[in-house]
């Protein structure tokens, strides 16, 4: 068992490629494959900002809307033709608002942090309802025709949703590849270390404000990558994207998962999202049960699932 | 014209100042259990929706306003206690961040719980008859019950004051707020005074409930978007201080009220934009001391 811990520890982008290329077959539609891939990005975005760097958000919402928003208005609104360019809007819109309302949040720290996060997401959210002629409104963002992916010579339809997985794979594996070099460089050394004991760092002469609002980006434009992905997956973006609970949902994925893990933000996406199909169909009180198992989480197994079975990264 | 636009906007004012009286109730129970655990309740909307739905079966049954408003926050109260001593209690000493997740996890439970028993659809909750109606101001006509709402929100202030200032329980309150390492070196326990603090913390969000109730109805997700207003209360006013739990409940009530009046799209926008504003100025909020509890 360790052993092979440890040569998931060594090499997680292949251990996750190889994984997430037969998931598909592993559960019981492929529709759920999808979403724990997206969902499970959404929390890798929120992770590195809360399990790595330290800060808890409340407000991760206000980037995966961004993210879909800007995709999907992109598709419907001002009919781009390029899915890349759509996916881009979507991104920069993420990193921009990342950017901006991380410069603010970032004026306080610790539990302040964790409400202005919230407040501010609220704000877009308030903001989404009220410019319906752009958002849709209150009934979505409707009228996304997504357009085949061009890649050097070939054109891709994604209309068939094999090949929609796949496509997200890529996305989502690049992302992961991209995480991967991000915590193994030197500044995402400096992450943990602010998330260890930030004045320390401070003492060591980094300028974690400007690291922090670093990651707060990155982790912006994942969690945007993430929404914009959803918007292409549904053809749709309801005005819930950019509600709270969106926002709680992430941290509970995460935290079930893992917080400070490698694949923890996927783990738990995929136990929410199993566990939301399965007690759904039994009963309407879903977020009764969700809740209880979130408060279990955070009193005794604060090292989420995959921290606990991998013995667990060092405490949080 | 002149004359009712005038008159429409002083009562505009005291709608506004009811509103402010029901931040200031709920910040100011957030910022007392912060300012001595530093802990944020995310609960807190949670029970001040409880107070609403408490009140309401208290005066349905026992045909008195003033046992469901003196019932119903001891309720929650009692319901805060539990909380602190079986769930929150098993924190202290971990991150910060725990009791924040652990409260947010319990306020999915208690509005799904509130749902399941009381249903989807909110319930609307009549003032007592004897507070029905409504009374001359002399420029403007404005409900009783909401005079009475802004006079029960000023004694029960004064009442805490008196208690933080002039007893010795309330000494040990600031005392422990201060510096807790200390106060236990004196010998206080301070876990019990945190306990209490936390009953007394989530009864005020339950008084807070009960008041709004006649004005807003009593519904499952009433203490969802109050929730995070009052946060923003909070920050504006400086986490962790009294009076700028007061200054900031009151003046965001304000300006949430006239916007409202003037530019009723960007009443739901606007906290947040003062918010932002005041981050810029003053990154401690306005009474807020730089870098308590961070």
């Amino acid at each position: 068992m360790s052993g092979a811990v440890a040569w998931i520890r060594r090499h997680p982008v292949v251990c996750f490629f190889v994984f997430f290329a037969i998931f598909p077959w592993l559960v019981p539609y492929r529709s759920l494959a999808t979403q724990v891939l997206i969902y499970g990005l959404f929390a890798l975005g929120f992770n590195l900002l809360y399990g790595y760097t330290g800060l808890l958000s409340f407000g991760a919402a206000a980037y995966w809307g961004l993210g879909a928003y800007g995709t999907g208005i992109a598709l419907a609104k001002l009919k781009v033709t390029s899915l890349w360019l759509a996916l881009g809007a979507g991104l920069g819109l993420a990193l921009i608002g990342g950017a901006l309302f991380g410069f603010f949040c970032l004026r306080r720290r610790g539990i302040y942090f964790a409400m202005l996060t919230l407040a501010f997401a609220q704000l877009l959210y308030f903001i989404g309802f009220h410019l319906a002629d752009w958002t849709g409104g209150d009934d979505g963002l409707r009228g996304i025709t997504v357009p085949p992916v061009v890649l050097g010579g070939w054109r891709i339809s994604l209309d068939r949703s094999v090949v929609f997985y796949y496509f997200a794979l890529m996305l989502v594996g690049l992302a992961v590849l991209v995480l991967k070099r991000i915590l193994d460089s030197p500044f995402g050394a400096v992450l943990q270390a602010i998330r260890e004991n930030s004045d320390r760092a401070t003492a060591c002469g980094y300028d974690i404000a400007r690291i922090k609002h670093l990651s707060f980006v990155f982790s912006a434009t994942f969690c945007g990558l993430a929404g914009a992905l959803d918007a292409l997956r549904l053809t749709v973006v309801p005005i819930e994207s950019l509600h709270w609970s969106t926002s709680g949902q992430v941290v509970i994925m995460t935290l079930l998962g893992g917080a400070g893990t490698f694949f923890g933000p996927f783990v738990g996406a995929a136990a929410f999202l199993v566990l939301e199909d399965s007690i759904s169909v039994v009963t309407e009180s879903w977020p009764l049960v969700i809740g209880a198992i979130f408060v279990v989480f955070v009193l005794f197994l604060p090292k989420g699932i995959w921290g606990t079975l991998t013995g667990g990264f060092h405490g949080r | 014209m002149a004359d009712i636009s005038l008159a429409a906007l002083a009562a505009q004012v005291f709608t506004g100042l009811v509103l402010g009286g029901i931040f200031v109730l709920l910040a100011v129970g957030l910022s007392l259990i912060f300012g001595l655990m530093t802990v944020v309740n995310f609960s807190h909307g949670a029970l001040y929706m409880l107070g609403a739905y408490f009140g309401y079966l208290l005066f349905k049954s026992s045909g008195s306003f003033t046992v469901a408003l003196v019932v119903a926050p001891l309720m929650v109260g009692a319901l805060g206690l539990l909380i602190e001593r079986f769930l929150i209690r098993r924190l202290y000493g971990r991150s910060p961040d725990d009791p924040l997740l652990l409260t947010f996890g319990l306020s999915l439970i208690i509005v799904e719980v509130a749902r399941m028993i009381w249903g989807k659809i909110g319930l609307t909750l009549d003032p007592p008859r004897a507070m029905a109606g409504a009374v001359n101001l002399g420029f403007t006509y404005f409900p009783i019950y909401r005079l009475f709402v802004i006079a029960v929100t000023i004694v029960v202030l004064i009442a805490l004051w008196l208690f933080l200032e002039r007893t010795n329980v309330g000494l040990v309150i600031r005392a422990g707020s201060r510096d807790p390492l200390m106060v236990r070196a004196l010998g206080f326990d301070v876990g019990r005074i945190w306990f209490l603090v936390f009953g007394i913390g989530s009864g005020l969000a339950g008084l807070a409930g009960i008041l709004a109730g006649p004005m807003r109805g009593a519904y499952a997700e009433m203490g969802v978007t109050i929730i995070i207003e009052s946060f923003v209360v909070v920050v504006v006013g400086g986490m962790g201080s009294l009076v700028g739990a007061v200054v900031s409940g009151l003046l965001i009530g304000q300006i949430v009220s006239l916007t409202t009046f003037f530019a009723p799209k960007l009443a739901e926008i606007i906290v947040f934009i003062f918010m932002a504003v005041v981050l810029l100025l003053r990154p401690s909020g306005l009474f807020g001391e730089a870098g308590l509890a961070e």
